[in-house]
């Protein structure tokens, strides 16, 4: 009898519990109110990736408030943490969706975990929008395009694109050599994309060499390219690798321009390769402070440094932007607001103004949108070129 | 031309690394039969060393080297002492095994220490900055630092070896540990000794790496400790003329491989030279065969 009783107690509590965990998160609900999911990397190893991307779609929502909300109604943030862990996310989706019901769902940052989310989305006709989810076959699987996922960053391998015509067109390059890190599907990807577009402007590769990630010495591959005739190398790769070769290349004499993709974009770059071998040297990113021919990207820093006191990083920017774009989406879906009206929505943006640029949404459910060259001077970006 | 003579001076600087770091399991291999696969992780920890002195305490670069060998000398007594002088009559396999236990423990430990990011070192001073150009070949103050130091260390080793008491105890022992215990020699201080020397090459190659490429890691140590291993087997393990030779001969190989356009084949290159050694003469270039007593 006692022991019963026990556990009679112990169901109750624990129902009183998990009863409790379902109106904390929902906070003060307002049943005027426009709910949205934020499912992100709060902690974990991509905790910064996902903080940043929070701190970005925080501020746009209390700007988009502050200005009186969608149609007089306010938005209202349920935000709950990954733990940077694919299948917590795919957990916390569903629960986003079927209990806190909300009408989109933002995040994660990283396309492994945002795939996670996306059968989910369609099974339960609720959007999921990502600012940061890269990898190539995130809003398309199979050939078969995912009905409720979306995204407002370029693909990577649209950065190779973007970058073939700004050597072309703005470097005047006409020959090239590659070399990239065969280890990563990223470099791979960036390198394929590079040489298919910069051969269709009537360009020439004359020389393609690899390498492996932790490699330290690429004497040998810079000493057979210095041989070669060409006006630009695409070294597509991350910074602990390019910085060195970087540094070997300019110590071997090699002076041509360097390009790259974002995998640039660290400190440790500048550590790696010195300030005096940083010259001549452009890659591609979402989103560049230097952009100020943007009006949207003056105010964005302003406004962001106001509420955070610091620098935002393209993460925020790109979660600043993914939110304005889901309220968008949200305000030109009718009265009714339902997922699938909301979907249809956002696939039939056209002209988005963003920090990141403005850009529509493709039939992919990819935005249309130019990458940002940035250059370095002694190390320093000093200039930020659009290039699509 | 000019390519075939920067690729050789590539090599050269390379080679003059795996060489330092192959004298040190060649002498350890000689004198106990022991593969000391700790020796990369003392080459590790002679370039966090080193780092330590340039970095934070703004030693010169001499200074520093001399301080990351004492430092390496330490750490190689410590070891032998503590964990292969224990083990001295037991099995040979104990022995590696434990060697294999000590490099984990020595990564491991840094990485809790140090974290696994990669720390770069401070920029140098100009007369090690720059580069010179003999019509068409390019070689950098660095390069010329490097292969100078190994040089000098390597002829002040022969010297140890050759001409000094303790140089002719250490040749004793290796060729019989019971006749040179009889003869009055301390056995185990001659062992440490060797430790001492090999450590203290391996810690100079530590500073050279971190000054060359600019770029450390706890692991940094496993792929070079590796390829040293090969030069030592190449060349005749036990044979210090055997593992200059063989570091050369890796760091030029590994240099063409590279080169030629299979630059991702390199690792697999030197490895399939120690396959073919191990099949073709495994006494090595310099070894002669000898049967062993059964």
């Amino acid at each position: 009898m006692k022991r019963s009783l026990a556990a009679v107690a112990a169901a109750t509590l624990s129902l009183a519990l998990l009863a409790g965990c379902g109106s904390g998160s929902s906070g003060s609900s307002n049943s005027d109110a426009i709910k949205l999911g934020v499912n992100y990397e709060l902690s974990g190893p991509v905790a910064t990736y996902g903080d940043a991307s929070v701190q970005g779609i925080e501020l746009a929502v209390e700007e988009i408030n502050a200005a009186g909300g969608i149609d007089g109604k306010p938005i209202e943030i349920i935000k709950y943490d990954t733990k940077s862990e694919p299948a917590e996310a795919t957990t916390l989706a569903t629960k986003l969706m079927t209990q806190d019901d909300v009408i989109t769902v933002i995040g994660p940052a990283t396309s492994g975990s945002f795939k996670a989310t996306i059968p989910v989305a369609n099974q339960n006709h609720v959007p999921v929008v990502s600012g940061s989810a890269t990898a190539e076959d995130v809003t398309v699987s199979n050939g078969q395009v995912q009905e409720y996922a979306f995204r407002t960053c370029f693909s990577d391998s649209f950065q190779g694109t973007a970058m073939a015509n700004f050597a072309v067109k703005d470097l005047g390059a006409k020959t090239a050599v590659i070399i990239k890190d065969t280890s990563s599907d990223y470099a791979k990807g960036l390198a394929e994309n590079f040489a298919s577009t910069f051969e269709a402007d009537g360009g020439t590769i004359v020389g393609e060499e690899g390498y492996v990630a932790g490699d330290t010495d690429f004497n040998a591959i810079l000493t057979s390219i210095r041989s070669k005739d060409f006006d630009v190398i695409y070294l597509p790769g991350y910074y602990n690798e390019v910085g060195l070769i970087i540094k070997q290349a300019r110590a071997l004499g090699i002076t041509a321009p360097i390009l790259g993709g974002d995998g640039y974009e660290s400190p440790t770059l500048l550590q790696l390769a010195g300030a005096s071998a940083l010259n001549d040297v452009y890659y591609t990113n979402h989103y560049s402070p230097l952009d100020t021919e943007n009006v949207k990207v003056t105010e964005f820093i302003d406004s962001f440094k106001k509420k955070y006191n610091s620098e935002p990083s393209a993460f925020s920017a790109l979660g600043y932007d993914t939110a304005y774009f889901v309220a968008d989406a949200i305000s030109r879906s009718g009265a009714e607001l339902t997922g699938n009206a909301v979907k249809d929505a956002m696939a039939s943006t056209t002209d988005f103004q963003g920090v990141t640029g403005n850009f529509g949404i493709d039939a992919n459910h990819d935005p249309e949108k130019a990458a940002l060259v940035i250059g370095l001077t002694d190390g320093v970006p000093t200039s930020a070129v659009k290039a699509a | 031309m000019d390519q075939v003579l920067q690729q050789l001076i590539n090599g050269l600087s390379l080679g003059s690394i795996y060489a330092l770091i192959a004298l040190g399991y060649t002498m350890v291999y000689g004198i106990i039969q022991l593969i000391n696969f700790a020796h990369g992780d003392v080459y590790m920890v002679g370039a966090y060393v080193g780092y330590v002195c340039m970095a934070h305490l703004h030693l010169d670069f001499f200074i520093s080297l001399i301080v990351a060998m004492a430092a390496c000398v330490a750490l190689g007594v410590i070891i032998e002492r503590v964990a292969y002088k224990p083990l001295r009559n037991s099995t040979r396999i104990a022995v590696l095994i434990t060697a294999i236990g000590v490099s984990l423990l020595l990564e491991y430990t840094m990485m809790y220490f140090a974290g696994a990011a990669v720390r770069t070192y401070p920029a140098l001073p100009a007369f090690m900055s720059g580069s010179y150009n003999f019509g068409g070949v390019t070689v950098t103050a660095l390069q010329l630092i490097i292969i100078a130091i190994s040089v000098i260390l390597m002829i002040a080793l022969q010297f140890i070896v050759r001409r000094t008491r303790l140089g002719k105890a250490m040749r004793a022992v290796s060729q019989d540990r019971d006749a040179a215990r009889l003869m009055g020699i301390s056995v185990d201080n001659t062992i440490s000794f060797t430790f001492a020397l090999g450590s203290a090459l391996a810690g100079a190659a530590g500073v050279l790496v971190g000054v060359y490429y600019n770029s450390i890691n706890p692991l940094m140590g496993i792929l070079p400790g590796l390829k040293a291993f090969v030069a030592a087997v190449l060349g005749g393990i036990g044979l210090i003329p055997g593992a200059l030779i063989g570091g050369y001969l890796i760091g030029t190989t590994e240099v063409i491989v590279s080169g030629v356009g299979f630059s991702t084949y390199r690792d697999a290159a030197v490895f399939a030279i120690l396959i073919i050694v191990l099949i073709v003469k495994p006494s090595g270039l310099l070894g002669k065969n000898v049967r062993e007593k059964v």
